[in-house]
């Protein structure tokens, strides 16, 4: 079978309807709905129902972030699903390493592929927040900015050593023990704003320590459960497109292989039928034998 | 509203970045899931 050739790359279908085969199942359909549906409503609760940001001072000046807080529905939530894609990565290459199967390899690079998606997104939308509040796009001494982009760019690399032309095993196992030393960064960049409380602009978690208002806080919950449902739909497809490619790997290899083999038979055989002529050669009496 | 420019921009960044991500996967998707044979994408619904 030539796998470059598209294998039931057409169905006919009661409507007469031909469909593509894709990565969909009925889960994907499913969240993918959810996740529309949900980016809808979070568009409205954002926009039309969470009030500004404003508190008024002592002196009696209306301070705040006033309608830019409204920024928080997307940076946030990219942010955790930056974590989460580590996190999973993390759990996945630990997995391979003990079972080394594919399965976990495949799992490990489709999470951190989001988890880069995400974490650039972390970055970019908490610089676009960061100019108004802070009246800076970025700032290099402060610790959560910087521990933030140095997790983003770990995992930069664990994505470009896998474009590293080596045997798969190896890539594997270099991949997933640079996921171990990538996800202590999760961990800093988590806890930074602690840790070096005088070093950042950044606001400690307001999400448990309850410092918002009840709508902004439902909002922020909901537009998590919005990116929940998202990141689950991005990873069950990532995942298929990977098992997909590792496939069709195979497929290569093992048509290589029978085309191999059919090389061999057919060197065999023309061997097998060259034989008789030769051994009718070499019975021959030679000519130095005559003369003996 | 005040921050009009910083909330377009946020949310269009956020928006354009995930939706072309995931074109990006489902179109890839696509085009290995036509070279690869049926039982090895045996997750996959039936094609109707």
């Amino acid at each position: 079978m030539n796998v470059t050739t598209p294998v039931s790359t057409f169905e006919l279908t009661g409507r007469g309807v031909q469909v593509l085969p894709t990565s969909s199942s009925k889960a994907t359909k499913v969240l993918g709905w959810l996740s529309l549906l949900g980016f809808a409503v979070l568009v409205v609760l954002a926009f039309a129902w969470v009030p500004q940001d404003t508190r008024i001072t002592d002196q009696g000046d209306v301070v705040g972030q006033f309608d830019a807080v409204r920024l928080m529905f997307v940076h946030v939530p990219a942010a955790i699903l930056a974590y989460s894609g580590f996190g999973i990565t993390f759990l996945a290459s630990l997995g391979y390493l003990r079972w080394r199967t594919v399965w976990w390899d495949i799992m490990a690079v489709s999470a951190a592929e989001i988890g880069v998606m995400f974490g650039v997104l972390t970055l970019v939308t908490g610089s676009i927040w960061g100019r108004p509040t802070w009246q800076t796009w970025w700032e290099w001494g402060d610790v959560r900015l910087v521990t933030t982009l140095v997790m983003v760019l770990v995992f930069i690399g664990y994505l470009a050593v896998r474009r590293i032309p080596v045997q798969a095993q190896v890539q594997a196992r270099r991949c997933a023990l640079i996921a171990l030393v990538g996800v202590v960064n999760i961990i800093i960049v988590n806890r930074s704003v602690d840790w070096w409380e005088n070093r950042t602009l950044h606001q400690q978690s307001t999400l448990l320590a309850r410092k918002i208002r009840d709508e902004t806080l439902f909002t922020l919950t909901f537009s998590l459960l919005v990116g929940a449902a998202l990141f689950a739909w991005l990873l069950l497809h990532r995942f298929r497109m990977a098992y997909l490619q590792s496939q069709l790997e195979q497929l290569e290899v093992e048509q290589a292989l029978v085309e191999r083999r059919a090389e061999s038979q057919l060197h065999d055989c023309q061997a097998a039928s060259a034989l008789p002529t030769q051994t009718h050669l070499s019975d021959a009496p030679q000519e130095g034998e005559d003369q003996r | 509203m005040t921050h009009l420019g910083y909330l377009v921009a946020g949310w269009s960044v956020t928006v354009v970045g995930v939706v072309s991500y995931a074109v990006w996967v489902i179109v890839r998707a696509r085009s290995l899931a036509q070279r690869v044979p049926e039982n090895r994408r045996r997750w996959m619904m039936p094609d109707v």
